[in-house]
């Protein structure tokens, strides 16, 4: 890479060293979060040495061909060139202040404190004895207290989704199933017309689609970050593109992006920006209209798995929403809803939301714990 | 041989020359693609101009062009080079009926199998072997991820390397520009090697431009109205597919055809077809025309 500096430093002003400026400008731009690499800075310099220093327009274009890489960079890229280059005119007398990061306070781990939790073991010698992990596999995560909520939120890592599969069109070789009549021939060609081995074919597997839709109404406010951290733990660990989430409530918000950031923290931070409804009432019935609508029969629920999570809380009308379950059940290969009160104690199917979508669902199933998720990825896995 | 890389103020003025009207960002990174040698990824929404461009950059470059269309399952042998079997069986029994196959012709005509005219050259080979040109990937986000990985080796030494014949590189790098409509992420590894640019729906002033450019018959007064209502359409009326730059194309010559010089709720009601493709969009196009044209 020829770096070669063309375009003096505008002036003998300053006497910081123009790649100097510019690589400071990559490294606040890697703070801002756009993942700029070693390779992407030394294209920038190189960019920048072909238009020259002296337009700046074309040094701001310059960067942002090279550094950015999806339309979420170019926000970034422009609020951190103009921290860098307006207000300071090319000086970095200090760091810019990097967006803030979120960061979580670390509360001291107390494992003594099981709080409300122990009322339910005292009749259980053997529960009682169960690591505190396991209690915490199986308690209502709505019920839990902000250090336990913590605890599982690192537990959540050690869910191993697997995406479930479906079989293709195209066929790939194989060393038994059927012949496969078109690759044998040109093999024997490439013999030169002898007869050469015969070749194997079999119908290849993909990931297939899989949509959760979050209800993040007020009833369900207690489950939502636990559902948010299991939505993104599915996102990142499935093959790129197969898992799309949307959260539904009065209105529907794609959040697959804002979860796609391997950090559940961030994630979780730009999934509540992203949000604009959250514990608002539940019109489940009409946002799901607007999902098959926007999203859904244009190709993304079709033959996919798609997954509810709503307590069947429905404001608006519960007919509206029987419908549009039938529509969708026509569309997926499986629908599964999750109700977070399905595995409690006493529970029975009464209202009028779940009554109304039940009989298009292929699975329900509850989801209140650790353990409820992981049998849930085993469902979605299996479908 | 190297072709001198043209300016800037050159290379849009000679992209402007055939019609294809570029703003000063998108004309400055086309520049670097020209003179970094560096592959170009242009997405945006449909109908943005992202193949238009690659198109005009050939022939104000006045280099050939060479497309290649992605598709699901698209590999090697399609994009890239094949060897032309029956041709080479050809080659053999004639070379066996002339009796020059045996003794120590044997090696030689084996060589003579592996000749580079019974290449077949896919696009890229043949983008490689007639460099300096043009090769356009279209739409890169239809074909497989692992499409992507065969590409890269191309995309960072313009080189293929043939394991029977040898390796074939371009004397001059060809200009490559890849388009994608985002139906997938791309992968980062194929986005490191290229220079990136998001192409968006062109300005008021632009679109009039592009319009008076590519449909010239078309007055001035109804390619400004019908510029203004589609820039309305695509900001406020929440559309399944807001219209492209295409579209207004379509819609401005469609009312042309019929005679329009002063849009009105009757002709625009006759020529939707060409600006909205949904039945959805269709009833709220109509709705937002009727609020418009009334005011």
């Amino acid at each position: 890479m020829s770096s070669t500096r063309s375009g003096d430093p505008r002036d003998g002003r300053h006497r910081h060293d123009v790649e100097e400026v510019l690589l400071g400008f990559t490294r606040a731009l890697r703070a801002a979060g756009v993942a700029v690499t070693q390779d992407r800075a030394q294209t920038y310099l190189a960019a920048v040495a072909a238009v020259g220093l002296a337009d700046q327009r074309a040094t701001y274009v310059a960067g942002r061909a090279t550094l950015c890489a999806s339309p979420d960079d170019l926000a970034r890229y422009d609020q951190v060139f103009h921290a860098w280059f307006d207000h300071r005119d090319g000086l970095p007398r200090s760091r810019p202040g990097a967006p803030p990061t979120p960061t979580v306070a670390t509360l001291p781990l107390d494992d003594s404190g099981g709080g409300e939790g122990e009322e339910q073991q005292d009749d259980d010698v053997v529960r009682a004895r169960a690591s505190e992990a396991e209690v915490l596999r199986q308690r209502d995560v709505a019920s839990l207290s902000a250090n336990e909520r913590q605890r599982l939120a690192a537990m959540m890592a050690s869910l191993r989704p697997r995406p479930p599969l479906r079989r293709t069109m195209r066929h790939q070789r194989w060393h038994r199933g059927d012949v496969d009549a078109a690759r044998t021939l040109r093999a024997s060609l490439r013999h030169m017309g002898e007869p050469a081995a015969i070749q194997w074919r079999r119908r290849g597997t993909r990931p297939r689609k899989v949509v959760l839709l979050l209800d993040v109404s007020g009833s369900m406010s207690g489950y939502a970050d636990a559902l948010l951290r299991l939505a993104h733990r599915i996102t990142v660990a499935s093959p790129r593109g197969s898992v799309e989430v949307f959260t539904v409530g009065t209105r529907l918000t794609h959040l697959t992006r804002a979860l796609r950031n391997r950090d559940a923290e961030r994630a979780l931070v730009a999934a509540g920006e992203t949000v604009p409804d959250w514990s608002g009432g539940t019109r489940l019935g009409e946002t799901l209209r607007v999902f098959l609508e926007r999203w859904g029969r244009r190709g993304m629920a079709r033959g996919a798995v798609v997954v509810v999570f709503s307590d069947g809380w429905e404001r608006g009308d519960a007919a509206l929403l029987g419908e549009q379950m039938k529509r969708l059940s026509r569309v997926a290969h499986r629908v599964v809803w999750v109700n977070p009160h399905r595995g409690k104690v006493g529970y029975e199917a009464v209202q009028q939301g779940v009554l109304a979508a039940l009989p298009h669902c292929h699975d329900f199933v509850a989801g209140h714990s650790l353990a409820t998720f992981e049998e849930l990825i085993e469902v979605v896995a299996r479908a | 041989m190297q072709p001198p890389t043209p300016d800037l103020p050159t290379l849009t003025a000679g992209l402007a020359a055939t019609g294809y009207l570029v703003d000063e960002d998108l004309a400055t990174v086309a520049y670097l693609a020209l003179r970094m040698q560096r592959p170009l990824l242009l997405e945006g929404e449909p109908g943005t101009g992202k193949t238009a461009l690659a198109e005009a950059l050939a022939e104000s470059l006045e280099l050939p062009l060479v497309r290649l269309q992605c598709y699901e399952g698209i590999d090697a042998t399609q994009a890239l080079y094949d060897w032309d079997f029956p041709r080479q069986i050809l080659h053999l029994r004639a070379l066996e009926a002339a009796g020059g196959v045996g003794g120590a012709g044997v090696e030689e005509a084996e060589k003579s199998l592996y000749d580079e005219r019974f290449l077949l050259a896919r696009p890229v080979l043949d983008a490689l072997q007639r460099s300096p040109a043009v090769l356009l990937v279209d739409e890169v986000d239809r074909a497989d991820d692992e499409f992507e990985a065969f590409l890269l080796e191309v995309l960072s030494t313009y080189q293929v390397s043939i394991p029977e014949y040898g390796t074939i590189r371009a004397a001059t790098p060809p200009l490559v520009v890849l388009t994608s409509n985002r139906t997938r992420e791309l992968h980062d590894a194929l986005k490191r090697r290229c220079l990136y640019h998001w192409i968006d729906h062109p300005g008021l002033e632009r679109e009039v431009q592009i319009v008076r450019s590519r449909a010239p018959q078309v007055s001035e007064q109804l390619a400004r109205q019908v510029v203004e209502v589609v820039q309305k359409l695509r900001l406020g009326a929440d559309l399944e597919k807001p219209p492209g730059v295409a579209e207004t194309l379509d819609w401005a010559r469609a009312l042309d055809y019929l005679g329009t010089t002063d849009l009105d709720l009757a002709s625009s009601a006759r020529t939707l077809g060409a600006l909205v493709k949904y039945r959805e969009d269709a009833d709220k196009v109509q709705h937002a025309l009727d609020q418009m044209l009334r005011a």
